[in-house]
């Protein structure tokens, strides 16, 4: 049973947004050198990125994530340094 | 005093407005306003300084939100118009996240906030901002950011090193471009870059904190004064 409130059902999407290959990241290697001094000696490469989950109506799968790939397009990522998967998962 | 008329941009979260607004009409001597991030009407202004700041607090990425304002689709037609911009710093990250400048800007390589003076080199004469200077001339001015760090792929980078876009660049006290001078981390030590049609110009260091000795150098009124000629070149709109 779905308690939506508009049109479909309620679903949450999550942005994974990573930068780049090639893109200098300071964070990562701050990480990576922060796990090789505490002796985490197995590590092996390290992303920091984020990812941001918002809960949407939607009336299929499809269309959660194609609302989810625009708000990384328009908004969410920047194509010039970042990349991004986005996930759906339906919640009601 | 000039009959140029600049529009400096209040964002929320602008805090290099009012050094703007104050170094073009006291030191630069020209007439200026401060432009609200709401208004949609530019045709007064001969040329737009978008400043330094932390617009909307940085959230998501710096730039990311302003880009939105409701000025910037008047900025945008101004920019197509060929009338000068000049984007400062935080300005500089608006304009890449507006896509009317090439590239972005990342964190510091150091992951520390830069505040110190740096040395630029000149590498372009020929737009609006920089016409009152000559090619290799080097300028010392004030940084103060996070998130300098000029980035470009390998192709863009090829295309606006093809073009001459790149404006200017890090640089020793003697105009050498050497990776100690290059202390954020920014590709090709790029410091300041323009559009393919040269009219707007972002660049990371602050000439605007640069316009009187008594602060410290002139060297940003230098550069500022480009538009005293570079306005009228592209016309003005009244």
């Amino acid at each position: 049973m779905s308690d939506s409130i508009g049109e479909g059902h309620r679903w949450i999407i999550e942005a994974e947004i990573m930068p780049k290959q090639g893109v200098n990241d300071p964070d990562r290697d701050a990480v990576m050198s922060g796990l090789k001094s505490l002796s985490f000696d197995g590590t092996q490469r390290v992303r920091v990125g984020k990812l941001i989950r918002i809960e949407i109506q939607a009336v299929s799968e499809d269309d959660a994530l194609d609302q989810g790939t625009r708000m990384c397009e328009s908004l969410l990522a920047n194509p010039v340094i970042e990349e991004f998967v986005v996930s759906a998962a339906q919640i009601g | 005093m000039s009959q140029i008329r600049a529009g400096v941009i209040s964002f929320p979260g602008s805090n290099g407005d009012h050094d703007a607004l104050i170094a073009l009409e006291t030191d630069l001597g020209i007439q200026v306003r401060r432009v609200d991030y709401r208004e949609i009407d530019l045709s007064d202004l001969d040329a737009v300084v978008l400043p330094g700041g932390f617009s909307y607090g940085d959230a998501l990425r710096c730039g990311a939100i302003a880009r939105f304002s409701p000025v910037m689709e008047p900025l945008r037609a101004f920019a197509e118009a060929g009338k000068p911009v000049l984007g400062i710093c935080n300005g500089f990250q608006i304009l890449c996240e507006a896509h009317l400048l090439p590239g972005a800007l990342l964190r510091n390589q150091t992951l520390k906030f830069h505040c110190f003076w740096t040395s630029v080199r000149i590498e372009q004469s020929d737009t609006p901002w920089t016409s009152a200077l000559t090619e290799e001339d080097v300028l010392r001015l004030p940084v103060a950011h996070g998130e300098g760090a000029y980035y470009i792929g390998e192709h863009g980078l090829a295309e606006i090193e093809r073009n001459g876009q790149v404006v200017a660049r890090y640089a020793t006290d003697d105009g050498d471009i050497l990776d100690m001078a290059n202390r954020n981390g920014s590709v090709a030590s790029i410091a300041a870059v323009c559009n393919e049609r040269r009219n707007v110009v972002g660049i990371m260091p602050h000439p605007e904190r640069a316009t009187n000795d008594l602060t410290g150098g002139s060297d940003g009124l230098r550069l500022l004064s480009g538009i005293l000629d570079g306005a009228l070149a592209a016309g003005p709109s009244r």
